[in-house]
């Protein structure tokens, strides 16, 4: 127990000494794994501004259903129940016909001709609505279908009904499902392979690191010393690469999302990326830590593999 | 102690540097290879530090066969021999202490004995006032004196020097040979491959000369004669 102790305190010993004598390296080690870490945090602050951006593209739409002039309270009710009832749908928001007409007055409030039009009609000429939200966006079409008369949902209330919006949104709804799916393909292809190259480039800056080693790691190995106590202050120097390489990432993100917040507040709907990056700010320093190390350390056993065949 | 029982090398088809060799050296010997470049003194070497192996014949240490050694075993060999080379190979971003010490470290040695021990073998080979020195600041002599500090601190069985005053002038090729002879005196058995004539008429003991890959002469107390 005690040998193994001693054993662990001198390869732990030696790879701080590697790390701090072999400046040079350990810093463009370093360089190399903090731009790669960077890559993989980029690619998941993207991932929370495109999922937040999409949410609120979501939320937007929705299938309205209009009501006559005529429809009663009670058949309003009914329906928005029954739609409640269905498993597509999220939520279901009822504007009467005094909100749609304050509404209608707001939207045209510069429009003198307009508002006098409608003041001249003498009785709200709005229609109570209900808008509903579904589960997803592929589900509109389900919901849609099953406002169509003659089928259960409606029954006795069909005629209270006068348009429902989805057919004229239709294109629109499609064209966002298209996009979700043809976002989430190329965004998933793209992180793979920038993180494939990121860690290829990582994998050969420690392979030259420890090429320069080649000829001590022979010598160590004829003065009989085993493998383990010659790879382990690799070991050692490669997790601390990771540990610097993270603290630098999480130090540059913290200006970096400041910086964007200020400029996209208005493009992303108003995300704040800055108080993303500070909730998240322990799982992302985490998955960095055993992303940076592990492939440091990784990189560093494959490469003095080669050498210790000796 | 060390047996080569008919061994030959090839590197290739056809291009045999060691032919047929069989020689048996015995515990506290002092043994001087001579030969000319390409005679195969370090294919030699190396086969004894089980850098390559025999392709026939078998190369034993006691009773084992040193190419069939594997891991732990292997390991436990090589601290049993200590090596000496002619471009020091010492480790650059180590001191000459450290240098020593991990010798000791990678034995598993305790920490009070390496404290003990490094100064003494360095003040054995007259360095106790440069030991934290670094390799680039040292001569060439010193730093040879540093890689002999390294293969003696574990107190191994044989103490295997190839060519170990080839880049050294003749004041310091003497004081290495003289501490070879000493650490031989104290018991160890001493192989040393050389081109120098005068080391090998000097000392006066075993000679084992080579040519074309073969053993031409195995005198017991030789002079360099080619």
């Amino acid at each position: 127990m005690a040998k193994k102790t001693t054993l662990v305190r001198r390869i732990v010993s030696a790879g701080f000494t590697g790390f701090y004598r072999n400046r040079t390296v350990s810093l463009s080690s370093i360089f190399i794994l903090t731009v790669t870490l960077s890559i993989i945090a980029s690619f998941y602050f993207f991932q929370a501004i495109f999922n937040y951006t999409l949410d609120q593209v979501r939320e937007k739409v929705d299938v309205r259903v209009y009501f006559t002039v005529d429809a009663t309270e009670e058949q309003i009710s009914t329906v928005r129940a029954k739609l409640l009832a269905l498993p597509q749908v999220k939520a279901v928001a009822y504007m009467s016909r005094d909100q749609a007409l304050v509404e209608f007055k707001q939207k045209h409030e510069g429009d003198q001709l307009t508002l006098q039009a409608l003041d001249e009609l003498g009785t709200n000429p709005f229609g109570a609505s209900l808008s509903v939200l579904a589960q997803d966006t592929s589900q509109y079409e389900v919901i849609a279908d099953a406002l169509k008369q003659g089928t259960g949902l409606l029954g006795d209330n069909a005629e209270a009904i006068d348009k429902i919006n989805y057919y004229q949104l239709k294109d629109s709804i499609d064209k966002l499902n298209n996009i979700i799916g043809w976002t989430n393909t190329v965004g998933f292809w793209l992180s793979i392979i920038f993180v494939t190259m990121s860690c290829m480039i990582v994998y050969n800056t420690i392979r030259l690191a420890i090429f320069v080693y080649r000829d001590e790691i022979a010598v160590m190995k004829l003065v009989g010393a085993s493998n383990m106590f010659i790879r382990g202050p690799f070991i050692v120097e490669a997790m601390l690469y990771g540990i610097v390489a993270t603290l630098l990432t999480m130090a540059m993100f913290w200006p970096a999302t400041v910086w964007v917040t200020k400029k996209t507040v208005f493009f992303f709907e108003g995300m704040n990326l800055h108080a993303y990056y500070l909730a998240h700010f322990f799982e992302l320093a985490g998955f960095l830590l055993v992303a940076g190390s592990g492939l440091a350390i990784i990189s560093s056993l494959l490469a003095v593999r080669k050498y210790l065949k000796v | 102690m060390l047996y080569f029982d008919r061994v030959s090398k090839e590197y290739g088809q056809g291009n045999r540097v060691l032919d047929n060799i069989s020689l048996t050296i015995h515990p506290g010997e002092l043994v001087s290879i001579v030969g000319h470049s390409g005679a195969g003194k370090t294919t030699l070497i190396k086969l004894l530090l089980a850098e390559e192996r025999p392709t026939e014949g078998i190369v034993s240490f006691h009773s084992d066969n040193i190419h069939r050694l594997k891991g732990k075993d292997m390991v436990n060999y090589r601290r049993k021999v200590g090596v000496v080379f002619q471009d020091f190979r010492l480790i650059p971003n180590k001191t000459a202490y450290e240098n020593v010490a991990f010798a000791m470290e990678a034995a598993g040695k305790p920490d009070h004995d390496i404290h003990e021990d490094v100064p003494h073998v360095l003040d054995l080979v007259d360095l106790k006032d440069k030991m934290h020195h670094f390799p680039h600041q040292l001569s060439g002599g010193e730093q040879q004196r540093v890689a002999i500090a390294r293969a003696i601190v574990n107190r191994p069985e044989i103490i295997i020097a190839d060519e170990p005053t080839g880049n050294l002038d003749p004041l310091n090729t003497y004081d290495i040979v003289q501490i070879l002879k000493k650490i031989n005196d104290l018991g160890t058995t001493v192989i040393l491959t050389t081109h120098n004539k005068g080391i090998v008429d000097n000392l006066g003991r075993r000679v084992i000369s080579m040519e074309d890959g073969r053993v031409i002469r195995d005198q017991k107390s030789g002079k360099f004669t080619m």
